[in-house]
């Protein structure tokens, strides 16, 4: 079992992929404090969960996150903590190590100075890759992360070169996913086909050549695939994300679903939470199941698929992931596809709405109704 | 599964070696056995895997580890060649590295 920790929605990175929701917290006051998380860390623990990730918004903004690595450490965690590097220090990774941390995570946007500065909206190329080789130098597991979309998918190669030159040993090419700031940007971020085609050969040839040495893994938009993904493994059967405010998630994104009620760890103990409440029991297994879903015979593979893609494209979250082509409502995802095979345009990136608190701000007293939930109109389309 | 760390270069026979250090060994309760954790994922030992990675925490070298065991399991056929056959493959998986890495 995961736990992802969202330690605070605070971030010096401005992603305009962000899966984070578009309302923006504007105060870190509700955040859960130093005791509340160690509390969240010891029934995670009790549950079963072995596998740790800090993350946010940026998780080293927190000043206590030393002291809940050590706290997570003497649990038997094991930690991975996802980070933009922002605030990273050698002194900091040094810290860090010996308080237990296993694993570190750093996000690229793009893969030069230029590109990462233009698509992530702060000037921290140089650190990043500072940070990165002070990890190797550390000996502390190391990820590379290269969020990718239709902006950069044409740097992978110059990517994977520099992280092989910089002695990385796992990278990590995840397709941007469509929800909170993402989906708002969707149609500046889905790649055409042939974008996809051309890094996925590109992956391949790179593997081919550096077989042994460092690990590549690419994950694909689902967009283009005709059948779905289980949404985190299966709803409520391997993942639990808390968010800063102690609310308690099946999955990052599903605060989008409106009509669910988010239990807190405030209010309730984790173990309830996991196993009874209406939120983690509505979606898990395929007793929610509607057709086509339910008579299925892959109904065990994908689990019907995403359930906030289902909402968001057919407009009701127990619907079939309209990724899959037996989805009553896949013309939906092609009629989408169908606008993003036009070949990326340098000036497309002004019309990217970058995150941060202005901007989150403009939004919602410009469309309230899109800080709360996502309003669709008649042809399926996000109202702007 | 994936090869997530590279290979460690070193003669089994002769070199020292130990427990790679980016995994993290332990005892997991809910799995009811030793399990390997790594970034996102986790390794489920049988009984026989974490005796001997049990002992590689330290550097050590096949014959300390051999010796070792035959002691703890005196009588046992067959356990030098299982004990080697084990860390031929864990060297393969960088399970153990060389001592000095």
């Amino acid at each position: 079992m995961w736990l992802l920790a969202e330690l605070t929605f605070a971030c010096p990175v401005q992603c305009p992929y962000c899966s984070n929701p578009l309302e923006l917290s504007a105060s870190r006051k509700n955040e859960l404090s130093t005791e509340e998380w160690i509390s969240v860390l010891r029934q995670a623990r009790k549950l079963g969960a072995v596998q740790l990730g800090f993350s946010g918004g940026e998780p080293l903004v927190r000043t206590d996150l030393e002291e809940l690595v050590i706290e997570a450490k003497s649990l038997g965690f094991y930690i991975n903590l996802i980070t933009s590097s922002i605030g990273l220090t050698a002194e900091k990774i040094t810290k860090l190590k010996k308080a237990g941390l296993g694993h570190i995570q750093i996000s690229f946007q793009g893969s030069n100075r230029e590109s990462n500065k233009l698509l992530g909206g702060t000037d921290s190329f140089d650190h990043k890759i500072a940070m990165t080789k002070e990890v190797i130098k550390q000996e502390l597991a190391l990820g590379l992360n290269f969020v990718l979309h239709r902006q950069n998918l044409h740097q992978v190669g110059e990517f994977l070169i520099m992280a092989q030159s910089l002695g990385a040993e796992f990278v990590e090419l995840a397709n941007c996913q469509y929800y909170g700031w993402g989906l708002h940007n969707r149609e500046h971020l889905l790649p055409s086909q042939e974008q996809l085609i051309e890094a996925e050969r590109v992956t391949n040839e790179f593997r081919e050549k550096y077989k042994g040495h460092m690990d590549v893994f690419f994950v694909a938009p689902d967009y283009y695939d005709d059948r779905p993904k289980k949404c985190s493994n299966g709803w409520g059967s391997t993942f639990m994300t808390v968010n800063p405010e102690g609310e308690v998630l099946p999955c990052q994104a599903a605060k989008v679903i409106p009509g669910l009620e988010f239990p807190n760890v405030r209010d309730h103990s984790l173990t309830h939470i996991w196993r009874d409440s209406d939120l983690f029991n509505r979606f898990r297994g395929t007793e929610w199941m509607k057709e086509p879903c339910k008579s299925c015979p892959e109904k065990e593979i994908d689990l019907g698929g995403c359930r906030c893609q289902a909402l968001l494209l057919t407009g009701d979250a127990s619907n079939a992931d309209p990724v899959c082509s037996l989805s009553p409502h896949h013309d939906e995802v092609l009629r989408i596809t169908e606008k993003a095979q036009r070949p990326f345009q340098e000036e497309e990136t002004r019309q990217l709405l970058f995150r941060n608190p202005g901007n989150a701000k403009k939004l919602t007293l410009e469309k309230p109704e899109l800080a709360n939930r996502v309003n669709l109109d008649d042809s399926g389309q996000l109202q702007n | 599964m994936r090869n997530l760390f590279p290979m460690s270069e070193f003669n089994l026979e002769s070199a020292s070696f130990k427990l790679n250090p980016r995994y993290q060994f332990q005892w997991e309760e809910a799995q009811q056995c030793h399990v390997l954790l790594y970034p996102e994922g986790l390794i489920k030992l049988s009984a026989s895997a974490a005796e001997i990675l049990q002992r590689c925490q330290q550097p050590t070298s096949t014959a300390i580890l051999i010796d070792e065991l035959e002691k703890v399991f005196a009588g046992a056929e067959g356990l030098a060649d299982d004990v080697r056959e084990f860390l031929a493959d864990a060297q393969q998986k960088a399970w153990v590295v060389a001592a000095s890495e």
